[in-house]
């Protein structure tokens, strides 16, 4: 069955927007589950596994399941490794409460810390001695592994100095990607997006020589430095133009159901209408497969369902159960640690869209209706409509009698006119002024020539 | 008895005051005999002020229309003396007399070197003004602020009649009876000018008059010509500053935004105290006229104000800064806080009348958003205290033409509506087609100013001096050589 929602012209009164006619290719809402974070945590490896496990667990709330369930797979992944001072870190959250099993090690942490010194011995002879010998490409591998020995510790900025100390060495352009790799790693475990920037751009400077692996992961690290920039728009770009062949390549930094929430949205709240339509695929309203617009991005959506079902709710003007769905998220997402901080920007903008996508169509619209498909009171909706159209998004005017807000188009005829007489008058008044000013400037001249001589 | 001299008068024959009566009647027909006569009258001034016998009845011999020049002399020699009282009061009565039936041409021709007369009697208003400042600034910064004429010693050959005038307003504002002198100073006024594009010496005494005898409207009557020459800068300062108090008398602020912006923006070494009283009404009126406040000063204004005039005014751009906020209470505040500074300036009442408008501003902006609104939303979105009050502000604001609504008291509510010009009328129609006509005649002006200065030499002696520092190579000669030093 065709879906017709622009049907609704500029003739008819009013319409419920939304939400009326059920289709049967519409799924029930699905209300977000509290996370799995096993599974969550499966999607990633590395550094970055921990670090957002110790993100859950300081920001799950209350919820102590959830927190000690993260310490515990955080305690098991940090034995894995050799950072120390993170082992340490999470024994004092956990706190005893896991029991013996999850308890401080000393030995552990002893017998680690040596291995890190006898290695670091190690490593430093190496270099003084590819030094002394003048091997380009040793003394960049040493350098690399310093690099990776100390992220492996949690040394992030002294990581960071070895792998850009490597710049000097590489004779490839291979050697350079190798390079910006480590580098926008680092820079995103440290939280330093500018740093991330800047090691894309570079990065991409030779794109010839860029497999699709790389490439999709570079746009990744620019899609997220753009995110954590808030640059909403930019960051959509970005992660729609990744390609699905990313898979799990890149887990060591993000997983490719983040590349389908970020994206989505982040599109969601800064794209105007076509461009949402162009990248966003809307084969799930119609009967008639319309033509896939982007095939890469649905894949990506496959994986996190809600996010596409929201899409497709936001896009076909069901606005109540878009709403929904977001609300559902909220939770979940407020527990990711790249989101954590837009979530609230970028509902708030996704809300606003909402609304003034709502009222385009219509001359007229019924604010108690609107504000049950919003899910808010008529005097709450009045304030967040004043709010719009102060800021000149939307036009129209509320009449707060009958509780409708008409649309109201500017006469562009009276406000040429108007503009005309005013900059008349300007003109008048400014020429006026300038002469009077000439004259009193031309006065002083005479004036002063009259006293010297 | 007799005095010697006035034997020796009388022994000689006839007396020189005499023979120069004579001289007026026979000689106020033609403009030949009146450059004749003015010469006598020239050579003849040492001797009429020795003169001890002339009296204010030796003048009824002459009639004031037909001997005008005449007239004049006598007057102005019988008059610059100190005089008490009863006789200040039969002076002003006689010059009234003289300016109303007095012949234009005539008097226009009689000049003479006017300085000290002139400097005295400007800073009679501002003295309040300067001495406040005087008060708040230390030492050193006082000398920024020059009170009129200090050093600026200019000779310039003013009309008799001008310094006749405004020794006239003098005695006027001497026997605290200013409502006396407003018709005879608006005539002089009228007769003293050459063009109506003019400003002559005695605009601003002429408004200084109207305002301290109430008289706006007589005063508003001069400032709706278009002033576009000005010979002495004092002048036109006070001009504007007494002008736009006037304009604030009469409610309309356009006009007086204008006169005070003119102030605000004249070139200038150094902040004077007309401009830093001129700025302070500026920016309260700014605010009651188009709600809108910015410190920084227009462009074309001079280094000088646009550095100093701030630091003067802190009250008031604290007042324009809150106003932009919106938000009543705090602006009532900030008043409170500085009622002392406002009172001493005398803008008190100005800036009440700024804080009232702010209301009106936030009523402006509900128009954008609202299409009707209930009396009781309105008041408690503005902040006033009821729907009554919320009702008298609407009903001000559709009487003063600033929106357009329809209050339905049953209902309680407003209906905003939109402005109904169609700009379809004949009306309409018209006054585009004058503002057409006056903004071609303005552009004239400006070409021909432009023209007029760019064959002016001491103009183009400066450009040429400073040709110089502007390499415009061979192609540009914009200054023919001969004006290169």
């Amino acid at each position: 069955m065709e879906r017709d929602e622009e049907s609704s012209g500029p003739m008819m009164e009013m319409c419920t927007n939304g939400g009326g006619e059920e289709t049967s290719n519409r799924r029930p809402i699905i209300s977000g589950e509290p996370l799995d974070i096993e599974a969550y945590a499966s999607l990633y490896k590395g550094r970055t596994k921990i670090m957002r496990l110790l993100f859950i667990a300081s920001h799950c709330g209350g919820n102590q399941t959830m927190q000690l369930e993260a310490l515990r797979m955080a305690y098991d992944e940090i034995k894995k490794g050799e950072n120390t001072q993170l082992f340490r870190d999470v024994v004092n959250r956990i706190n005893g409460r896991l029991g013996d099993k999850y308890k401080m090690d000393s030995a552990w942490c002893e017998s680690v810390d040596r291995r890190a010194e006898q290695k670091k011995g190690r490593l430093e002879n190496e270099l003084s001695s590819y030094r002394t010998n003048l091997i380009k490409e040793s003394i960049r591998m040493g350098h690399n592994d310093f690099g990776d020995f100390y992220y492996a510790c949690g040394l992030l900025s002294d990581a960071f100095k070895n792998y850009v100390r490597t710049r000097d060495y590489c004779t490839t352009a291979k050697h350079i990607i190798h390079m910006c790799m480590n580098a926008i790693l680092v820079s995103i475990e440290m939280g330093q997006f500018t740093h991330v920037s800047s090691y894309v751009n570079k990065a991409e400077q030779n794109p010839e020589t860029l497999d699709p692996f790389v490439a999709a992961k570079l746009r990744c690290a620019s899609g997220l430095a753009h995110l954590e920039l808030k640059k909403y728009k930019l960051a959509a770009r970005k992660f729609l133009d990744v390609s699905p062949e990313l898979g799990n390549s890149y887990n060591e930094v993000i997983a490719p159901q983040d590349v389908a929430t970020y994206g989505g949205l982040c599109a969601l709240a800064s794209f105007d209408r076509s461009e949402l339509k162009a990248f966003i695929p809307l084969r799930f309203f119609s009967l008639v497969a319309k033509v896939i617009d982007n095939i890469n991005f649905r894949d990506f959506l496959e994986l996190v369902p809600e996010v596409r079902e929201l899409i497709n709710d936001f896009y076909s003007s069901r606005y109540a159960s878009c709403l929904e769905y977001l609300g559902s998220l909220r939770a979940n997402l407020l527990l990711d640690i790249h989101l954590h901080d837009h979530v609230d920007t970028l509902y708030d903008q996704i809300r606003k869209k909402a609304l003034i996508q709502y009222t385009l169509p219509f001359v007229s619209v019924d604010l108690s209706r609107m504000a049950d498909a919003f899910k808010t009171s008529v005097s709450g909706l009045e304030k967040e409509l004043e709010a719009l159209i102060t800021d000149n998004q939307i036009q129209a005017r509320i009449d707060s009698h009958n509780k409708i807000l008409y649309a109201r188009h500017a006469d562009q005829r009276n406000a040429t006119f108007q503009k005309v007489l005013q900059m008349g008058n300007e003109f008048d008044r400014d020429v006026r002024s300038m002469m009077l000013r000439a004259n009193l400037l031309k006065h002083e001249y005479h004036a002063r020539a009259g006293r010297n001589h | 008895g007799l005095c010697s001299s006035e034997i020796s008068k009388t022994i000689g024959g006839m007396s020189s005051t005499e023979n120069l009566i004579t001289s007026i009647q026979g000689l106020s027909a033609s403009s030949g005999d009146l450059s004749a006569l003015h010469r006598i009258l020239k050579g003849a001034e040492e001797t009429l002020r020795a003169d001890s016998d002339l009296e204010l009845s030796t003048l009824e011999e002459l009639d004031a229309s037909k001997h005008s020049l005449g007239y004049l002399y006598l007057l102005d020699v019988l008059t610059c003396g100190p005089m008490s009282n009863e006789k200040a009061l039969d002076v002003v009565l006689l010059i009234s007399r003289f300016i109303s039936s007095c012949d234009a041409e005539q008097i226009r021709i009689a000049s003479d070197k006017s300085t000290a007369s002139a400097k005295r009697t400007t800073t009679v208003l501002i003295d309040a003004a300067a001495a406040a400042d005087a008060e708040t600034c230390g030492n050193q910064t006082n000398r920024t602020i020059i009170s009129w004429g200090d050093d600026d010693e200019c000779y310039c050959f003013g009309l008799v009649v001008v310094s006749l005038c405004k020794r006239f307003k003098d005695r006027v504002l001497e026997l605290e009876d200013p409502l006396r002198g407003v018709a005879p100073l608006l005539s002089a006024v009228r007769k003293v000018q050459v063009s109506s594009k003019r400003l002559t010496a005695l605009h601003p005494d002429c408004l200084q008059l109207c305002l301290l005898a109430k008289c706006y409207k007589a005063g508003f009557s001069i400032l709706s010509d278009d002033i576009l020459e000005v010979d002495q800068p004092r002048d036109f300062y006070l001009y504007c500053y007494y002008g736009g108090m006037i304009c604030i008398g009469q409610k309309k602020f356009q006009k007086a935004l204008e006169l005070l912006y003119n102030v605000v923006t004249a070139p200038m070494h150094s902040v004077n105290a007309i401009a830093l009283e001129a700025y302070k009404k500026y920016i309260l009126v700014t605010l009651i006229h188009s709600g809108q406040f910015s410190v920084s000063l227009p462009k074309c204004a001079s280094t000088a104000a646009q550095r100093h005039l701030k630091t003067w005014s802190l009250p008031y751009t604290e007042v324009g800064n809150c106003y932009n906020e919106g938000k009543i209470s705090e602006l009532q505040a900030v008043v409170v806080a500085h009622s002392s500074d406002f009172e001493k300036d005398n803008n008190l009442g100005l800036v009440k009348q700024a804080v009232s408008s702010l209301y009106k501003r936030n009523i402006l902006r509900l128009t954008q958003k609202y299409l009707t609104l209930s009396l009781q939303d309105i008041a408690n979105m503005v902040q006033l205290a009821n729907a009554k009050e919320a009702e008298m502000h609407v009903l001000q604001m559709i009487q003063d033409g600033q929106i357009h609504a329809l209050i339905n008291q049953k209902d309680g509510m407003v209906r905003f509506l939109e402005d109904p010009e169609q700009y379809k009328t004949s009306e309409m129609i018209e006054v585009m087609d004058s503002v057409i006509q006056r903004t071609i005649g303005l552009s004239k002006n400006l070409i021909a100013m432009d023209e007029s200065l760019s064959c002016d030499p001491l103009y183009l002696g400066k450009v040429g001096r400073e040709r110089q520092r502007y390499d415009f190579g061979e192609d540009f000669d914009t200054v023919p050589q001969k004006f290169s030093m």
